[in-house]
């Protein structure tokens, strides 16, 4: 039965900017949706033209119709009525979508009187019944909370309970995950089943995660540039992509579960709405382009058995010659190893950070500050980074990744603990000493729009290094470096808002090489690209470890990049270091039970492998770090110490468990009592 | 780019049109008009004291034989370069000590705030009253310091809290780290990327320097004779205003005129550098 229709929607924005473009689908009771794009696709746009908010000077025509009742042009009275009681809405993020006056329990109450006649008190036991059902701990008095009082997790629970108080048909989740870590992700989307079991809503689930999708989904809708692309069936979609971009998309994620295969870039960025090539929009970037893509926009049009659709004149003959992603783009060359790596134990140790410690004091009063707490940001944490290596530091939000990176970037005496760079000690260093040393240290940051000052041309940016360290030459390297990124010596007159997103990366990446650094600390440096934009970044960024010799410190919390680019992995819990060892051994046989809820939370771009997988589901949020769990810091939501007797579970609440290595002969350490051993074939360990 | 973008903004705004046109024709009256005038401003007609405008005195004369048409454009000079010094001075001053204390902060930003808190708290007026005549006899220039000395702090305090923001940014971390010293950042990036603030703040200032010099004049502690300026002008003509209205009314016309063209222009750069303000 089909509950939701769309049919040719298109918006067009003030300037004639065309956000959306003839899109169709259906939505069955009880059935997900997933819609898939990169940013800028039109997917966001798409989903609240249904829900008719978008902004006044949004021309949108086509049809839209629940339940058979046309939605677009209705009375906003009428749409008043509907939204919320018929159709539900998530959002990305939940601070913002709550009043932060009121009570969430008084804001999900006044969810149900809107629609429903009740009374107050049964509307506010309605409340506690939602967060209930939504897995909110002691309900009846986090009902009483406001806002802010909730985690970004539990927010998110929250909204979906908000959504859920009418027993709405269709439920739209616009990314309603990205703002979260991936253990409270794994939680919210379980959730999110709960949810669709309970009321048997239609889902409409918006998100850029090809893996949050593969999970959910039973059909998924590929938009580009503004239009669908390819709509089927998850496993045909996943299994037998038949539109080029699709099949990139796929081909484009760095894969836990096959992670020496290099990643396929797709090459170019996506089109500006407001300048869109004559005919297929993917065809500038498609590497099956041939001279009738260019004739006209293909409809999307079965292909093959099935329901599946797609939007591409040579659909035909992929699913004929059956082929993949791998195939039809070109794989780039790995770098060549320019000479056999010496074992770890004879290479210099670059970056030495031993019991680092760095705590915040928590201040109140106004006139008289005291300290009323401390914040254990980073609690004794120890690491080493070998030439020529890369050490991933993974961890959720609030673990402390963040101030161990500025700690190291500061070169400066730590509160306990050293840091030793490249032989020198940080807490020795003169003035003079310490500039020098700069060199051999760089960072990248995240945010590619923030870390580049908005005010100079590429040009100066990369120059800046270069004179303050007292360069010749400057211009020719500016060229070199930006050659090296793979980005044009002309582009150096440019501003940092003419680039996009991955460009803006590597104009970050080309500065902090400016001075042939020996390490470089990559902050979260894919974390804010798309996929197919991420896959080629990462690549630069191995051969040019390979190329100039380069030691990486990653810091992230997406695992499966990781997986991809680093040789070691350290993953940090709370400020405290939970498990490190090389890739191989932590992602095979995890030992911590952190790091395994940790893997298994990661949603696989695989439908079948998510289906089949088992999940280890934590419990609750991260805790404050002001006031962590005393012994082991893992031990309130361990999986493990609910399975141990009484007597063993006391030793982690009195012991605390510090880093031992697992196995003489490997390089693998965990911070657990009881550690986990991993049966693994004999087969398998080749 | 940008600045394309901003000026194509502002020029939409109607009033802040009416303003440039208005500011570009009394630059042009104080700088160009002398010229066209029959009478030097120094030169004094003796068979004419107190004439009301005429052919031969567009403006009037005063009770000493000037003519009023060329003592007002000159003292109309002395006012816009007295009002657009006084804004570079303080603007430059506000955005060097302000993003000097929010970038270093510690005891420096202490003393620079604590220097800022105390200039407020002292009553301005008074100090360049009982200042100024001792410097009679010097430059006016003495008197541009002294308006610019008692007009910076509140925008500094500003720019402070804004470069306390700034200092954040991911693109001075990395300057930071690549070990380029700290005044260095502070020109190269802090400074820049307040920019819009400071070209509000400088546009303002003028207008509030202008009326501010006038004031100070009004009242003898501004621009000395023989030396003119508008303020001078207005308190010369403030009373006789009922018989021989010309001799207040054109100076104070034109400091009316001056001053409402500023602050358009401010106003409409404001909301086309800082496209939220606006209403």
């Amino acid at each position: 039965m089909t509950i939701l229709e769309v049919n040719d929607l298109n918006v067009t924005f003030r300037g004639g900017i065309k956000a959306v473009r003839g899109v169709s689908y259906r939505l069955g009771r009880g059935e997900v949706l997933g819609i898939v794009g990169e940013s800028g696709s039109g997917k966001s746009v798409t989903s609240l033209a249904v829900m008719g908010l978008l902004p006044e000077g949004a021309e949108i025509s086509g049809s839209v119709k629940l339940h058979g009742q046309e939605l677009i042009g209705m009375p906003e009275e009428e749409l008043t009525r509907l939204r919320g009681k018929s159709i539900g809405m998530i959002f990305q993020d939940p601070l913002s979508a709550f009043t932060p006056v009121y009570t969430i329990g008084a804001q999900i109450a006044e969810a149900v009187r809107i629609h429903q006649k009740v009374g107050k008190d049964k509307a506010a036991k309605r409340a506690v019944e939602l967060l209930d059902l939504v897995g909110i701990p002691h309900p009846d008095v986090r009902a009483k909370a406001f806002p802010h009082e909730f985690s970004g997790g539990m927010r998110q629970r929250a909204m979906i309970a908000m959504a859920i108080a009418n027993d709405p048909d269709v439920l739209i989740c616009d990314e309603p995950t990205t703002a979260l870590d991936v253990t409270i992700q794994a939680q919210v989307l379980e959730v999110l089943k709960t949810a669709q079991r309970e009321t048997g809503a239609g889902i409409v689930m918006i998100t850029h995660d090809l893996g949050v999708v593969a999970g959910l989904a039973d059909r998924v809708l590929v938009m580009y540039a503004g239009r669908p692309v390819e709509l089927g069936g998850v496993d045909e979609i996943y299994y037998r992509p038949r539109m080029p971009y699709t099949m990139g998309l796929l081909a484009s994620i760095p894969r836990m579960d096959r992670p020496s295969a290099r990643l396929i870039p797709i090459e170019g960025n996506p089109p500006s709405p407001a300048a869109l090539p004559p005919g297929c929009p993917f065809a500038p970037r498609c590497p099956m382009k041939v001279d009738a893509c260019d004739d006209g926009e293909p409809e999307l049009e079965p292909v093959g058995p099935g329901s599946r659709r797609a939007a591409c004149i040579r659909a035909h003959e992929i699913e004929l010659k059956n082929l993949d992603g791998a195939t039809i783009y070109p794989v780039p060359e790995p770098p060549a190893e320019t000479e056999a790596s010496r074992p770890r134990a004879e290479r210099e140790t670059v970056l030495k950070v031993e019991d680092l410690v760095r705590h915040y004091p928590l201040m109140k009063g106004a006139v008289f500050k005291r300290r009323v707490g401390t914040v254990h940001a980073v609690d004794g944490i120890s690491f080493d980074i070998a030439e020529g290596e890369t050490l991933g530091l993974v961890g959720e939000s609030g673990c402390g990744k963040t101030t161990t990176l500025q700690q190291i970037m500061q070169l400066e005496a730590p509160q306990d603990g050293t840091i030793v760079v490249l032989g020198k000690d940080s807490a020795k260093l003169g003035r003079g000493e310490r500039t020098a040393l700069r060199r051999d240290l760089q960072i990248v940051f995240q945010d590619p729009m923030a870390a580049l000052d908005p005010r100079m041309p590429v040009g100066d940016i990369l120059a800046e290094p270069l004179r303050a360290h007292g360069r010749k030459d400057v211009p020719a390297r500016v060229a070199e470096l930006l050659t090296l990124v793979g980005l044009e010596p002309s582009h150096a007159e440019r501003y940092p808002q003419h680039f996009s997103g991955g460009q803006r990366q590597r104009i970050g990446i080309a500065r902090a090489l400016a001075l042939e650094p020996k390490l470089i600390v990559l902050d979260e440096p894919v974390s804010a690209l798309d996929v197919s934009i991420q896959a080629g970044v990462i690549n630069l960024l191995e051969d040019l470890k390979v190329k100039l010799g380069l030691s990486y410190l990653f810091v992230a919390h997406d695992l499966s990049v990781v997986r991809h680019i680093a040789d070691r992995v350290a993953v940090m819990y709370l400020g405290k270091i939970a498990e490190v060892g090389t890739v191989e051994e932590v992602y095979a046989r995890p030992a911590h039970p952190y790091t395994r809820a940790l893997l298994s939370a990661i949603p696989l771009p695989d439908p079948n492998l998510e289906r089949s997988r088992e999940r280890i589901l934590l419990e609750g949020d991260l805790p404050s770090p002001a006031s962590p769990p005393s012994a082991c810091r893992f031990r309130t939501r361990c999986p493990k110490r609910a399975r141990l007797s009484a007597e063993d579970a006391r030793r982690c609440d009195t012991e605390e468990p510090i880093v031992t290595r697992l196995a003489p002969a490997a390089d693998h350490g965990a911070a657990c009592h009881y550690p986990e051993v991993t049966e693994v074939p004999e087969t398998a360990v080749s | 780019m940008r600045s394309k973008v901003v000026f194509a903004r502002m020029l939409r705004n109607r009033q802040t049109r009416y303003g440039l046109i208005a500011l570009l024709l009394l630059l042009l009256l104080a700088y160009v008009g002398p010229f066209f005038g029959p009478h030097d401003w120094l030169e004094k007609d003796f068979t004419a004291f107190m004439e009301p405008p005429s052919a031969d005195h567009w403006w009037g004369t005063t009770q000493i034989g000037q003519d009023v048409y060329a003592v007002a454009l000159h003292g109309m000079q002395k006012s816009i370069v007295i009002g657009f010094l006084v804004a570079l001075i303080s603007t430059g001053l506000a955005a060097l000590v302000g993003a000097s204390a929010g970038y270093f902060g510690g005891w420096l930003d202490k003393a620079l705030m604590w220097g800022a808190d105390l200039l407020l708290v002292l009553p301005s007026f008074l100090i360049i009253a009982i200042v100024s005549p001792n410097l009679r006899g010097g430059s006016w220039l003495w008197f541009v310091l002294l308006l610019a000395a008692f007009s910076w702090m509140i925008t500094s305090r500003v720019v402070r809290s804004m470069t306390l923001s700034l200092r954040e940014r991911e693109y001075i971390l990395a300057a930071r780290y690549m070990g380029i010293p700290g005044w260095k950042i502070i020109i190269r990036h802090v400074v820049p990327n307040l920019s819009s603030l400071l070209i509000i703040d400088a546009t303002l200032n003028v207008s509030a320097a202008i009326i501010g010099e006038a004031g100070l004049s009004f009242f003898g502690f501004g621009v000395q004779p023989p030396d003119v300026s508008l303020g001078t002008l207005i308190a010369a003509g403030s009373d006789k205003v009922p018989g021989y209205s010309w001799l207040f009314l054109f100076p104070s016309g034109l400091l009316v005129l001056l001053v409402l063209s500023v602050n358009l222009i401010g106003d409409g750069l404001r909301d086309a550098l800082d496209p939220g303000s606006n209403s």
